[in-house]
């Protein structure tokens, strides 16, 4: 391990020497060569994906088998802060599963987006800035994933959303671009808050923020939190509950979950390259990554908040597709087709057990294992929808249509995407999804027909956003202003991750994560239910198959079935106007109602009282500003005056 | 012989004119003249208690004739400073230097 | 107290040495007045050499005569012909009239006066010592010890004092240069 814990300093400490080096100095030095800075800062990202699999290859091979179960290294934890003896802040580098997993995921997904950039984001105005915060990102994500506690977790949280909200407001020109970060924060930190309050009140219980001695398992039991929180309510509701509650709001903040999902369609209006690395493979998963993290405790310990979280992903997941269906902008879809992927991810934890017999804990394994898959194909499709947005300069459908024949690496690539989404039977996502489904129905049966449902819908809008890009009708805008193939080094990545998405056909002779992937670290031999996975691969031919039907070419039908369930089609196209609600409860609720009580408040009597200081301060020194004449014969005077009293004073008192 | 108290009084009285001087005069050169004053009635005290208590040693007589020379010294300075004051505004009122800046 | 008063030799008080402490008190209060009242500062200046000239004679009633020179050539003949040529310097003479208001010079006087009172008040509240008991105050200095205790390094001599006056004094020449020349720009 001695090895291991030197290398690891390179995955935190590189990534974050290229942030500083590429933000300071990346302008002054790369005037007039920024491509320079670039190449510089996928160098080193390649560095830290090569140090990643290493690890990663090492631990699920070699080091990481223990004696029935895979450990839990901390390869270093430095004490950062020590406020008293109890609260203590360290940083530190935990290698377990499913850090070791992320490891591989963020440092594949953020160097196939360094490659990418170099092409897509090629002679942009603040590129070595750009790469800059790209590094920055890379730096905190990998710093979430390997927390060894959760104030450690906290602050990388917090980096990453710096992070992101840099990132959406890297055109920060653009008014809307400006509105969509402060948006993403607000909403984000507005969620944070719980999660930190939630943290306060976990430690404040069981004295510590290590994830070793948090989750710690014995007999059936989160065993420190069983035994120190215990029995504790407040309201009615157990403490426990409360806190790991809060927690998951945190990430459903983070993960846009509803009613926290408002951030994340809007998060589209930063470069694409970052959408594709922040806002679907990697930050967006950090709060499925959180629940995963604490899972003893949830399982055990408020196995209530775990069903909760099922329900709210359940929702969320039906609720962002149906949304998916009616939007043109093609980033959102894709966001919405997160927002719902992600939910699926949280459902799978829902279901999931504890003990890695007879498979009960397959829900875990299944959603690490979308998560995984999910991080590849979606940035892929991210990525491809740059190729088209750089080829046709327009977010919109309308914009495109029979682009097969002008970008055929960009239309395999996404096909491919789309297929593995779907859940069609060789690519990953159908092996993913169909385990999420098995412990679903096995687990919960409405949970299961919802996500069957959901299923088919996903493969529905998005073999609808495949015919209207790369089929559909001639659009006449083309004769002007051929669309063209995008650069090899925006093409490689894309083909790279499209081959990690046909990755699980290979698994049964390269066996990589799933099966050791387990919330008791206990491996097992994965079985595929293959009647679930029939029912769900003919779901989502029916989704596919209608998309076919209505998209293929241009024909009046969608308008029509639109204007049968007209009610649906507009509420959905705007959202079902939860922004409107955001906007309402902000502005005319705590603006227009309980803050304007406070301004008041603030301006009648904090603000008054402080003038009413300043006035009689102001007033006496008006006053007593005649003292200071200037006039040396009146100094004198007072002097005179007060050696005869002093004088007075000493000889007579 | 004269006794002591005498000598304070004139002393005293002369102290307080110089007093007077330095509040009613207007100009600089006559606050100077009265702080002369002021200087010439300490010089008295110091000479009169030294003849009076300790004629052995001369402690007062050498104070009054340091103050002397400093008097000398301190006269040098204000009067080089008068005559600057007098080259930027043209007159040596008291009153005209309450500006307390530049 | 009658008894006291009935025994004062009236004839005694006009020994030589009263009339001539009067007469130099009298130069001196009349002169000093005048010279802070005088509306023209050369006239002041005048009463004042008058007021330093009186004074350097009491200094004389005490048989201090070397302190008595100094007053004469320091403060007669150096500091006032400084003043003299200063208001030479400076002043159109006999157009520049003080003026300082009654309202100014009243209080200045009241607390002149304050200042004066309360110092005699607390005068007659002490004994001070009589002519009797003191030593004889009418023993010459000679030069000798005067000197010795200028220069000396010794307990009640002020080698060091002279030596601190002396730099104390070179300063202020150079100072005073420094002050007064003109800059480049003026």
């Amino acid at each position: 391990m001695e090895a291991f814990a030197s290398i690891s300093h390179i995955i935190l400490a590189l990534p974050f020497l290229m942030f500083i080096f590429l933000g300071l100095c990346g302008n002054k030095l790369f005037k007039s060569n920024p491509n320079v800075a670039g190449w510089i800062g996928t160098a080193g990202l390649s560095v830290v994906a090569i140090v990643s699999y290493y690890i990663a290859i090492q631990y699920f091979w070699f080091e990481g088998k223990g004696s029935d179960s895979y450990q839990q290294f901390v390869l270093f934890n430095y004490e950062w802060l020590k406020m008293t003896d109890n609260l203590v802040i360290s940083i530190g580098f935990m290698l377990d599963p499913i850090s070791a997993m992320m490891l591989v995921v963020i440092s594949t997904v953020s160097l196939m987006v360094h490659i990418y950039s170099l092409g897509y984001m090629h002679g942009e105005e603040g590129f070595q800035r750009y790469y800059a915060v790209l590094s920055l990102f890379t730096f905190a994500m990998m710093g979430l994933v390997v927390a060894t506690n959760i104030f450690q977790m906290y602050i990388f949280w917090e980096l990453v959303g710096v992070s992101s909200f840099l990132l959406i407001s890297f055109y920060f020109i653009k008014p809307s671009a400006v509105a969509a970060a402060k948006k993403a924060f607000i909403v984000t930190r507005f969620a944070d808050m719980f999660f930190l309050v939630g943290i306060l009140i976990l430690s404040y219980y069981t004295n510590t923020f290590d994830f070793l001695k948090l989750t710690a398992v014995s007999d059936g039991h989160a065993t420190l939190v069983n035994n120190t929180m215990c029995g504790m309510t407040f309201m009615g509701l157990s403490v426990t509950s409360i806190a790991m509650f809060l927690i998951f709001l945190g990430g459903a903040g983070k993960s846009a979950m509803f009613p926290f999902h408002i951030w994340l369609p809007d998060a589209m209006e930063g470069p694409t390259p970052a959408s594709a690395l922040i806002h679907a493979a990697t930050m967006v998963v950090a709060g499925v990554f959180l629940v995963a993290r604490m899972f003893p405790v949830y399982f055990f310990e408020a196995h209530d908040v775990l069903t909760i979280i099922g329900y709210i992903g359940a929702f969320t997941s039906l609720f962002a597709a149906i949304i998916a269906c009616t939007q043109t902008d093609i980033k959102r879809v894709l966001a919405f087709s997160t927002i719902s992927q992600i939910a699926y991810m949280f459902v799978a934890l829902a279901v999931s057990g504890y003990a890695s017999e007879h498979e009960e804990c397959l829900g875990y394994t299944a959603s690490m294992w979308h998560l995984f898959t999910h991080a590849m194909f979606k940035a892929c499709l991210f990525l491809g929808a740059g190729c088209i947005i750089h080829a046709v300069h327009s977010n919109e459908m309308n914009a495109m249509g029979n682009l097969r024949k002008f970008m055929p690496i960009a239309h395999i690539t996404f096909l491919v995407s789309c297929l593995a989404i779907a859940g069609i039977l060789p690519f990953s996502g159908f092996f993913s999804k169909d385990e999420i489904l098995v412990a679903a129905f096995e687990h919960d049966k409405v949970l299961y027909a919802c996500q069957a449902f959901v299923a088919g819908l996903t493969a529905f809008y998005m073999f609808r956003l495949y015919f209207r890009i790369f089929w559909y009708s001639e659009n006449p805008a083309h004769e002007h202003h051929t669309p063209h193939e995008a650069p090899m080094n925006m093409n490689i990545p894309l083909i790279v991750l499209s081959v990690f998405t046909c990755f699980t056909w290979l698994d049964k002779v390269f066996p990589f994560f799933p099966e050791k992937i387990t919330a008791d670290r206990v491996g097992y031999e994965l079985e595929t239910n293959w009647t679930i996975a029939i029912a769900s691969i003919l779901v989502a031919v029916v989704g596919i198959a209608i998309a076919w039907v209505l998209y293929k070419v241009k024909n009046d039908k969608p308008d029509m079935i639109a204007g049968k369930v007209k009610c649906l089609y507009i509420s959905a196209s705007h959202r079902f106007y939860i922004d409107e609600i955001y906007l309402f409860i902000t502005r005319k609720i705590i603006f227009g109602g309980i803050c304007v009580a406070i301004a008041w408040f603030d301006r009648h009597i904090i603000d008054g009282f402080m003038n009413l200081l300043a006035w009689i301060s102001r007033e006496l020194s008006y006053d007593i500003r005649d003292v200071q004449s200037g006039n040396v014969q009146q100094y004198a005077m007072g002097f005179l005056l007060g050696v005869l009293a002093i004088a007075l004073f000493a000889i007579y008192y | 012989m004269i006794p002591v108290e005498a000598y304070l009084v004139v002393s005293t009285l002369l102290f307080f004119i110089g007093v007077y001087g330095f509040f009613v005069r207007k100009n600089l050169i006559g606050i100077l003249m009265a702080v002369e004053l002021i200087l010439n009635a300490v010089n008295i005290n110091f000479v009169v208690f030294n003849r009076f208590l300790y004629p052995d040693h001369l402690e007062g007589y050498m104070y009054s004739l340091f103050v002397i020379v400093v008097a000398a010294a301190e006269t040098a300075i204000a009067i080089s400073i008068i005559i600057n004051v007098y080259r930027k505004l043209s007159n040596i009122r008291v009153d005209s230097i309450n500006e307390l800046k530049n | 107290m009658a008894e006291n008063l009935t025994s004062i030799d009236f004839a005694g008080l006009f020994t030589a040495d009263n009339i001539v402490f009067c007469l130099l008190s009298a130069v001196i209060l009349v002169c000093g007045f005048m010279s802070v009242a005088s509306t023209k500062i050369l006239r002041a200046a005048t009463y004042l050499f008058f007021t330093l000239f009186a004074v350097a004679g009491l200094y004389l009633t005490l048989n201090y005569e070397f302190i008595a020179a100094v007053q004469l050539s320091v403060y007669a003949g150096g500091i006032l012909v400084l003043l003299i040529f200063a208001i030479m310097l400076v002043k159109n003479l006999g157009t520049d009239t003080e003026t300082t208001s009654y309202v100014n010079k009243t209080i200045a006087g009241i607390a002149a006066l304050a200042g004066a009172v309360f110092a005699f008040i607390t005068m007659s509240k002490y004994r001070f010592i009589s002519n009797e008991e003191a030593n004889d105050a009418s023993e010459m200095i000679d030069m000798e010890m005067i000197g010795q205790t200028l220069m000396g390094t010794d307990k009640y001599q002020y080698l060091l004092a002279f030596e601190a006056v002396s730099i104390l004094l070179l300063a202020c020449i150079v100072g005073s240069i420094v002050v007064a020349t003109k800059s480049k720009e003026d």
